[in-house]
This record gives structure tokens, C-alpha cells and sequence, in this order.
């Protein structure tokens, strides 16, 4: 019996073991990230010999960072991301729940080649779209209210709205509240209209407030890849002022670069969204569980 | 749910399958059609947004992938058959794409995978810190790919991290290479990264799998003395079929989509040894401006995709 106990402990003891081998291997590159922001040049290439490069011991200064803010427009960046990011995510939660709603609550003639037709897109990577869709949008037209002259512009390049409409309706965001709302009593619907509400009122007092969950893994993965996004910035985004962080990067893609301020503009930009990460860490997780039972 | 004060829509009746519904009154004609129009409006704006964003260019990529067309070109576009393609397919650079993407995920799919059921197994149980040890293994994977690269770059230097840590490691027995500027090692070093960033992601998937295995089945099998080897092999294992397939089939599209890591450390090189499919799209349709051969290379992705997805599902169905 005590054998058994002691080979048991043994184990649990080599399990931690191997618990923090594998947590030591997912932090050490970001730990060494956040530490060399922190230190210049000369001392980080003279730390990375010892563990001392994961240290925050000499040197330390914010000097990387207020260097970063002189040679990358860096706050614009971050006001770029923010706001793209922010209004993709409202206008996403916005629309596709309307979506959602209509399709899984109401009696609407049709809606399941709708329903069909929409997650027939998620077979369609974006990558394959990316090319295409350059050159869609540079076709397409746009409407600008200049005082009260009424302009129309043509092409989507080099704007706002080229990062910001494209990704607002999400075929995966609709089946989740889709999905979520067909978990809803439908007789709360019916008790709203016995009261009299429309279908917009019952949308916005009813489903919707109970929609929480499925609101948040939404917001969350709508975020995310606004927020990180690289490849389509960089195709249609010209103009330093409307660029946003990811693309900062290539402000240090030359000869001679300064390795700090790098880790200082990566960890500039990482770190918002690993502080909201740990912030909503369970919804974070559970919402990327649940997404990913999709199949 | 029987009372009645206003008649019934049609559409009410089906929706939730109430005891018997009440005889519909003359006045469910506007009503009905009033849930139409507006159960529409609020469908069109998703709708009509992938109808313009996902649906047209899809067709619109299927047909200039047999056109010349430019990105910015002062040339009408015209039809030119399948020139694309046989430029395509003679082009040794797409074979090297090919060839590296395959090479990618014939190494990034077993061991990302085994990999992340390794650690959802480490904490699919209940102890303390448990969610100190989910939100480490799950951080690398909230830090944008681009950001990942260039941190690696780093690490990846003759004098990097890296090198530094196998030296220190070796009592300065191994020298390495300049793993990005080796055409022996930039990929194996491209891959390295891609596991370390992504491998997260896929714990959570394994996890949620795990979680769905009914405890009971654990129960009885160590009541029958079943060792934690045979209850992986005879409970886990099979309890997570579904798991696997989904795992299997998003690691491998994932993995023929290899862009980001190559657009930041490597630019394909060197000598070609890490370019993929969509780097050569993104290099030809972006640099090039040549929109025709990049959706002739963004179509032929596509059907490999497909091709993958359905093979893979049928493997993983046969078994049973």
C-alpha cells in the first residue's frame, strides 16, 4: 500500500515536471521579448548567454520604447488598430446576431438555402479570397459626403472601410448565435408578443440580453484577427496614416536595426492583448473550446 | 402557451411545436407577410455583406484565373484560356512551393497534434494551477503571428538565443547554424515556431474533446484494473474520434496556408527553400500585380484544400 502511494506521488511529481517543462517552453520567447525591451542593444546580445536574457537586471530603461514612438508613428498605429478593430467587432456582434436571429427564430420563407448558402462560405479560405478581392475592391465604388455635395469615389484602396466592411458579416459569428439562440425558450418570443413587442424589440430586450456568451466568443473572435491582422493591410493599405500596428513592423525590415526598440514596438503591440486575454482568460479559452467543435 | 389574445402567425406554429393551435383567424395575412419583410431586412445586411465580400469574389478569383487580368492595367481584360495554368505548371518555383508546403505539413501535423494532446492531457485534470498552467500554454497563441516571426528572427541569428542556449547546453560542443540563412534548416526552423505559436490553439480543441468523455467510462474501467496506459488506448483514444478528424483536417489546411512566417523571416529564401503557395500568390498578384496568375494559383490552393479535407475525412471514417 505505501509503495503504491510513493510511486503515485512519484508520478504526480514527474507530471509537474513535465507541466513546467512545457509552460517554460511556451513563455520563454515572450518573456525574452518583454525583458529586452527593456535593456539596450549592447547589453541584450551580451545577456543571451546566460539566463540572464530573461532577466530584467542592468540596464533597465523605457528608452526602447520612446525611441520606438520617434521612428514609427506608433500611436497612430495603435489608434488605427483600435478603431478598425473596435467598429469590426461592434458592427460584426451587431449584424450576424440580426442575421442569426431572423434565421433561427422567425418563419421567414427560405431561410434554410439562406442558412445552407451561408455556411457554404466557410469552406472558402481567405486566403484564396485575398487576391480576388484586391481587385474587387478596387473596382468598387464609394460614397462620400463632402459639405453637401454627394461624392462618389472609385476604388476601395488606401481607406477605412476597405479594413473595416469586408469582415464584418462572418459566417462562423452566425452559426454560433444561430446555434446559441436555438437554445433560447421560444416562448419568451411568444410572451413578448402577446405584449405587443415587434420582432426588433424582441431581438433587442429578449434574445439579445441573454446572448451573452455567444456575444463575447463573437467579440472575441472578431478581434482577434482584426487586431493581428497582416496580409490585407499590407495588400490594400497605402497611406502611412491609415496603416495599422502589425504593418509598423515593416518599419523595421532594414540593415542596422535596433533589436531593442523591435521588442519594445512587438511587445508595444502584443501586450494590450495578452493583458485582455488573462483579463477574460475563461471566455477567452472557452469560446475558441467551443469554436472548435465545430466539425 | 394556449391562451390566446392574437392569432397565431403560421410561422409561430411551426416554431414552437405547441399542443393544438387555435383556428387562424382572417387577419393573419398582413401579420404573416409583416414577419416577411421584416424577418428580410434583418437577414439582408449579413447577407448582402457576403454576398458581396465572400460569394462575388470567389466566382470573380474562378474566372480571372483564366484572363490576363492586372491589378492596375489601362488594358481591357480578356479571356485567355488556360494559359495560366500551363505557365503555372511549368513554373519550378510552384513545384518548390508545393513541395515545401507538403514538407511543412507532413511534419507539422503529427507532431503539433501529439504535441497538443500531451498538454490537454497535463491539464485536463483538476489540481492547483491548473489555470496558470492553460493560460501559459494558451499565450502564444494570442500573440499575432507577425509578432512571433520577428521575435524568432531574433532567436534564430548565428549569435542568437538559440544557438546561444545549444552551446551552453553542449558545454560549446554544437555550433549552429544560421538557421534562417541555411537552406538546410530554414524550414525546420520556420516549423519549430509554427508549432511553438499554434500548438495551443489545438490543446483547447483536444481539451474540449476530452471534457465530453463521459467520467463513468473512466470509472468502470479502473474498476476492471485497467492501467492509465489501457484506459488512454481503450477510452480516451476512441472517445475523441471527432476531435482527431477536425484536428487533423484545420492543422493540415492551416499548414498549406503557410504565409505570415515566410512574409516576415524569409521572403521564400533562401534558394527557394521556404517559399509556399500563397507566398508566390501574394508575390504575384500583390508585387507583380499579376491578379490572373494569382487567382490561377489561389484556385488551384483551393481545389487542394478541398481535395485534402475530403480525403481525410474519408480515411478517418473508414477506420471504424
Amino acid at each position: 500500500m505505501k509503495e503504491t502511494l510513493t510511486s503515485k506521488s512519484l508520478s504526480s511529481a514527474g507530471t509537474m515536471l513535465v507541466r513546467i517543462l512545457f509552460a517554460v517552453v511556451a513563455a520563454f520567447p515572450l518573456v525574452f521579448m518583454l525583458v529586452s525591451s527593456l535593456k539596450p542593444d549592447q547589453q541584450i546580445f551580451g545577456d543571451m548567454s546566460s539566463v540572464a536574457a530573461f532577466l530584467p537586471i542592468g540596464n533597465i530603461s523605457f528608452d526602447n520604447y520612446a525611441a520606438v514612438f520617434d521612428r514609427v508613428p506608433a500611436a497612430r498605429f495603435l489608434i488605427n488598430s483600435t478603431g478598425v478593430s473596435a467598429v469590426t467587432v461592434v458592427l460584426g456582434i451587431f449584424i450576424n446576431s440580426l442575421c442569426a436571429f431572423a434565421l433561427s427564430r422567425m418563419e421567414v420563407r427560405g431561410k434554410r438555402i439562406v442558412f445552407t448558402a451561408i455556411l457554404a462560405t466557410l469552406i472558402v479560405p481567405f486566403q484564396t479570397l485575398a487576391l480576388p478581392l484586391v481587385w474587387w475592391v478596387n473596382q468598387l465604388p464609394f460614397f462620400e459626403l463632402n459639405g453637401f455635395s454627394l461624392e462618389i469615389s472609385k476604388g476601395w484602396l488606401d481607406t477605412y472601410q476597405v479594413q473595416i466592411i469586408p469582415f464584418i458579416a462572418n459566417a462562423f459569428s452566425i452559426y454560433l448565435y444561430h446555434q446559441y439562440f436555438e437554445s433560447i425558450p421560444k416562448e419568451l418570443d411568444e410572451a413578448a408578443r402577446i405584449d405587443g413587442a415587434g420582432w426588433f424589440r424582441i431581438y433587442r430586450l429578449v434574445v439579445m440580453p441573454l446572448a451573452g456568451p455567444a456575444t463575447a466568443t463573437v467579440a472575441i473572435l472578431t478581434f482577434l484577427p482584426a487586431w493581428n491582422s497582416y496580409l490585407w493591410p499590407l495588400m490594400v493599405v497605402q497611406s502611412e496614416e491609415l496603416r495599422p500596428v502589425m504593418i509598423g513592423i515593416q518599419y523595421f525590415f532594414q540593415l542596422n536595426v535596433s533589436w531593442g526598440e523591435v521588442m519594445a514596438y512587438a511587445s508595444l503591440i502584443t501586450v494590450p492583448v495578452v493583458v485582455l486575454f488573462i483579463a477574460f482568460q475563461r471566455s477567452f479559452i472557452n469560446s475558441i473550446a467551443s469554436s472548435g467543435v465545430k466539425g | 402557451m394556449t391562451t390566446t389574445q392574437i392569432p397565431p402567425s403560421p410561422g409561430r406554429r411551426v416554431a414552437a411545436p405547441a399542443p393544438a393551435a387555435p383556428p387562424s383567424k382572417p387577419h393573419r395575412r398582413p401579420r404573416y407577410l409583416r414577419e416577411q419583410l421584416s424577418g428580410w431586412a434583418m437577414i439582408a445586411p449579413a447577407a448582402a455583406l457576403l454576398l458581396l465580400f465572400v460569394f462575388l469574389p470567389a466566382i470573380l478569383g474562378f474566372g480571372l484565373a483564366f484572363t490576363n487580368a492586372r491589378l492596375v492595367s489601362p488594358r481591357p481584360v480578356e479571356f485567355v484560356g488556360a494559359d495560366n495554368f500551363v505557365r503555372l505548371f511549368t513554373d519550378p518555383t510552384f513545384w518548390r512551393a508545393l513541395l515545401n508546403v507538403s514538407y511543412f505539413a507532413v511534419v507539422v501535423v503529427p507532431v503539433q497534434s501529439g504535441l497538443a494532446l500531451a498538454m490537454a492531457l497535463l491539464i485536463n485534470k483538476k489540481f492547483r494551477g491548473v489555470n496558470f498552467f492553460r493560460t501559459l500554454y494558451f499565450l502564444p497563441v494570442v500573440t499575432s503571428m507577425v509578432v512571433v516571426s520577428l521575435l524568432w528572427l531574433f532567436m534564430y541569428r548565428k549569435d542568437g538565443l538559440i544557438n546561444e542556449f545549444l552551446s551552453a547546453a553542449s558545454f560549446g560542443l554544437i555550433d549552429g547554424p544560421d538557421w534562417l540563412n541555411d537552406p538546410a534548416t530554414s524550414m525546420p526552423a520556420i516549423i519549430i515556431l509554427s508549432i511553438w505559436q499554434a500548438a495551443g490553439f489545438h490543446m483547447i480543441i483536444w481539451l474540449a474533446g476530452l471534457q465530453s468523455i463521459s467520467g463513468e467510462l473512466y470509472e468502470a474501467a479502473q474498476l476492471d484494473g485497467a492501467s492509465r496506459w489501457h484506459q488512454f488506448r481503450y477510452v480516451t483514444w476512441p472517445g475523441l474520434r471527432h476531435t482527431r478528424t477536425l484536428i487533423l483536417v484545420t492543422i493540415t489546411i492551416q499548414a498549406l496556408g503557410l504565409f505570415d512566417q515566410v512574409s516576415v523571416m524569409t521572403q521564400g529564401g533562401p534558394l527557394d527553400s521556404t517559399t509556399t503557395i500563397i507566398f508566390e500568390a501574394v508575390r504575384s498578384g500583390f508585387k507583380q500585380q499579376e491578379t490572373s496568375y494569382a487567382s490561377a494559383i489561389s484556385l488551384v490552393f483551393f481545389v487542394l484544400v478541398l481535395l485534402i479535407s475530403a480525403v481525410q475525412r474519408y480515411l478517418t471514417r473508414e477506420k471504424d
